[in-house]
């Protein structure tokens, strides 16, 4: 019996956008990276085409966190101290694209600086060729304070710039408009939020070109689904053409996985729960591969080993013939 | 595919006799169509159309039953392909495989240690749901005494994983009033394996390189007289498997094709070069029936029992967390005490942040109809009348002598009306979000 597969005729794609400028386009960077661009769900090349396979991100931070988990600490080791030597270390583990993210305080207690902040994004900058993504630590104030400097001094570059939300967007977009950047429009997991800002953005004059949604989403037993299924439905209207819609997706299962019990703590939990470290590599790799599969198309990820884990997986998922 | 009222119209008397006690033929149909009308109701109703009716009726992906000496599993009669249509039913099975080629001891051991598996995710207790025994050995009496072996140390359901007729016979020989799931027919034993699984009345796995030769398989034994199906489509890596089972939800969903309507089995640890549990997640989320892991490892096993529950809990009914008063990291009378709503999300959000920062904390979960602070509040459900409620529902004033609370920050408009619902209270607002609570407390709370 022949069984005929069935295909699903989708009427709309995906908008591609591409971070990073190299020397002929008025950067710095030896090369750059674009997302974006498909016309099906996730993986389904026989009813579709994928010009662009999904990406990885690492994170790394203007100075050592205090507050990350031991277990990511002992495997950045040095690198940790610096962020040129990590932003070197996360090329050499296979990133697609460097995700810097400015403290709030600097290591002794004080606000970080503009100055600091150019001085950070210039190393960063002279220590890869890769495209970077710079944004603040999440309080609007502050992240105004620090992603303005740092679109100065990365001008003309094609930065990712955020986090753009809701309550928090003009000035970023106003620096990414006036340095040639783009922007990460965040929104708390909802299907109209996330068109909204877009649509925000979109006024204040920013090509949806240079737009990364992020839709958000919560790790592993703390919300994945809730993220999973936003997605899943961003990904369905994109496709059967509702506009605002269409941007690419970013999320960031590296720092989700990377907050909960299951990934920080090693002692006095459940026995049940099993091999700290392997549980830990885990949820972050099992909450990245579960979102890859509902669209995204940039994930951040912090662990060595698991930017090479789902690495493999997207070039297997990636490879049009099984 | 449901029939539509009109289709089923035409498969009645249409006399219009009434004793259904509709006016009309068409009107009754009309309700079965819309599952509000029996068709038992109409006694005029002929034999073959009560056949065709039943058979448009079944569910697209029949419903899989097995049975342990004790525990019971389904898999099946999914109805959509994404989780926000509606929501994913039947919960995938997590299954362990083991070989004959171990001693009785080491396989009752193993059993034993995964057996008891047990762990508490919000509240939901998480476990195995059964074994698959293999016939590495070959050997009918061997699988016979491993089979035993198993049944000795659990209750829960089995698969046998014998390919050869005897081999199938030995297990099932070896258990009694159970029904574990048979494997697998091919297309070179399938008249055998369908004669035992007649038989003894079990449901079979059927197994193929291609869809086309697996609903080949399944129309031949369906014929043969065996209905209880699973399907194995022979999958070899993450994207064979998305596309194949991709494939298989949509034919029995959109297209109603019942030859290959089942359930699937897969065995993530099969592939070399894949990372099983990765495979496994996968499956989880596009759409396995049975997965079965080869190695008991709870640091995986916890993940994806986690992810299945996540994956499978009702959209349109998020997960709520029992209104009360928590304890964080052990506190006592001198430790802050916050209040949040108890939609799972901000839940967990804000006990994550805390339990974080090491500090000991009280965290009154104030009953909001499980949703988050901003929409709780919009929709008056998280008002200063109800926190004031709660407070004194869970008798917090004998646990917090400091008689101070902290309301979330995006509330911060309450505080007056809360400092009347509770007149010897201090209200203090916190940040908006549970990412500033550890800064909060930081500055905030001395002791
Ligand atoms: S009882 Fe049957 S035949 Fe009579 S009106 Fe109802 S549907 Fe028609």
């Amino acid at each position: 019996m022949a069984v005929e597969i069935p295909k699903e005729k989708w009427t709309a794609q995906v908008r591609k956008v591409t971070i990073g400028a190299t020397s002929e386009e008025g950067g710095t960077r030896a090369k750059t990276l674009t997302v974006g661009g498909e016309s099906a769900l996730p993986f389904l090349h026989y009813e579709g085409s994928f010009p662009n396979k999904p990406a990885l991100a690492v994170e790394i931070r203007d100075r050592k966190p205090d507050d990350w988990s031991p277990l990511l600490l002992d495997a950045l080791g040095e690198t940790a101290e610096d962020p040129a030597k990590w932003a070197q270390a996360a090329e050499a583990m296979g990133a697609d694209l460097i995700y810097l993210v400015l403290s709030a305080a600097t290591a002794d207690g004080n606000p970080n600086t503009p100055e600091n902040v150019r001085a950070v994004v210039r190393k960063v900058l002279d220590a890869t060729g890769l495209p970077i993504a710079v944004v603040g630590p999440g309080q609007a104030e502050i992240d105004n304070e620090l992603i303005v400097p740092a679109a100065e001094e990365a001008d003309g570059e094609r930065v990712l710039l955020g986090v753009c939300e809701e309550k928090n967007y003009r000035t970023i977009v106003a620096a990414a408009l006036a340095h040639n950047h783009l922007v990460q429009s965040k929104t708390p997991m909802d299907v109209n939020l996330s068109k909204q800002l877009v649509i925000l953005i979109n006024d204040m004059g920013l090509p949806l070109e240079r737009i990364m949604m992020d839709p958000t989403t919560g790790a592993l037993g703390y919300g994945i689904e809730y993220g999973y299924s936003v997605m899943e439905r961003l990904r369905l209207a994109a496709l059967t053409g509702d506009k605002m819609t269409q941007q690419p997706m970013i999320v960031d299962p590296g720092a989700e996985a990377w907050k909960v019990k299951e990934s920080k703590v090693g002692e006095g939990v459940p026995e049940a729960w099993g091999d700290w470290n392997r549980r830990a590599l885990n949820w972050e790799t099992l909450t990245a591969t579960t979102l890859i599969h509902s669209g995204a198309n940039i994930v951040i990820l912090r662990h060595p080993e698991n930017v090479a884990r789902v690495r493999k997986v997207i070039d297997d998922l990636s490879s049009a013939t099984t | 595919m449901a029939l539509t009222g009109l289709e089923i119209y035409k498969l009645l008397p249409q006399t219009n006799c009434k004793d259904c006690n509709y006016p009309t033929c068409l009107a009754f149909a009309m309700k079965l169509a819309a599952k509000q009308a029996d068709l038992a109701d109409c006694p005029h109703v002929s034999e073959e159309a009560k056949t065709k009716l039943a058979e448009a009726s079944a569910p697209p992906i029949r419903l899989l039953e097995l049975k342990g000496s004790e525990g019971e599993f389904q898999v099946g009669n999914e109805t959509v392909l994404f989780r926000h249509e509606k929501t994913f039913f039947n919960r995938c099975g997590v299954f362990l495989r083991l070989q004959d080629s171990l001693s009785a001891d080491e396989l009752k051991e193993k059993v034993a240690e995964a057996d008891a598996y047990h762990v508490d995710y919000v509240g939901i207790d998480l476990y195995l749901d059964g074994f698959a025994i293999e016939a590495a050995s070959g050997d009918p009496k061997t699988f016979g005494a491993a089979v035993a072996a198993v049944a000795e140390k659990t209750k829960r359901p089995l698969i046998l994983l014998a390919a050869t007729p005897d081999l199938a016979k030995a297990g099932i020989e070896a258990l009694d009033e159970t029904r574990p799931l048979l494997y697998a027919a091919d297309a070179d034993n399938w008249e055998a394996m369908a004669q035992v699984a007649k038989e003894a009345g079990l449901p079979l796995t059927v197994r193929a390189e291609t869809l086309d030769e697996l609903a080949d398989l399944t129309g031949k034994i369906k014929e043969a007289g065996v209905e209880d199906l699973a399907l194995d489509p022979s999958l070899s890596g993450y994207l064979d498997s998305l596309h194949k089972l991709t494939s298989l939800r949509r034919l029995a969903l959109k297209e109603n094709f019942r030859p290959l309507g089942y359930p699937v089995i897969t065995f993530p640890g099969s592939t070399e070069s894949v990372d099983a549990a990765i495979l496994a997640a996968e499956q989880i989320a596009k759409y396995g029936g049975l997965i079965v892991l080869d190695e008991f490892d709870p640091s995986t096993l916890y993940a994806l029992l986690v992810l299945r529950e996540n994956i499978y809990t009702n959209p349109q009914k998020p997960i709520q967390v029992q209104p009360g008063l928590y304890e964080i990291n052990d506190p006592d009378e001198n430790s802050p005490l916050m209040v949040t709503t108890n939609f799972s999300i901000t839940y967990f959000s804000v006990a994550n942040e805390v339990e974080g920062t090491g500090r000991p904390a009280w965290l009154l979960v104030a009953d909001a109809e499980g949703m988050s602070v901003l929409t709780a509040w919009a929709a008056g459900k998280f008002d200063a009348e109800r926190i004031a409620k709660d407070v004194k529902t869970f008798n917090v004033a004998d646990k917090v002598p400091h008689h101070k609370i902290i309301i979330p920050g995006h509330v911060a408009v309450i505080s007056g009306e809360l400092e009347e619902e509770l007149p010897d209270w201090e209200i203090m607002v916190g940040p908006r979000e549970a990412v500033d609570i550890a800064s909060y407390l930081k500055s905030m709370w001395t002791t």
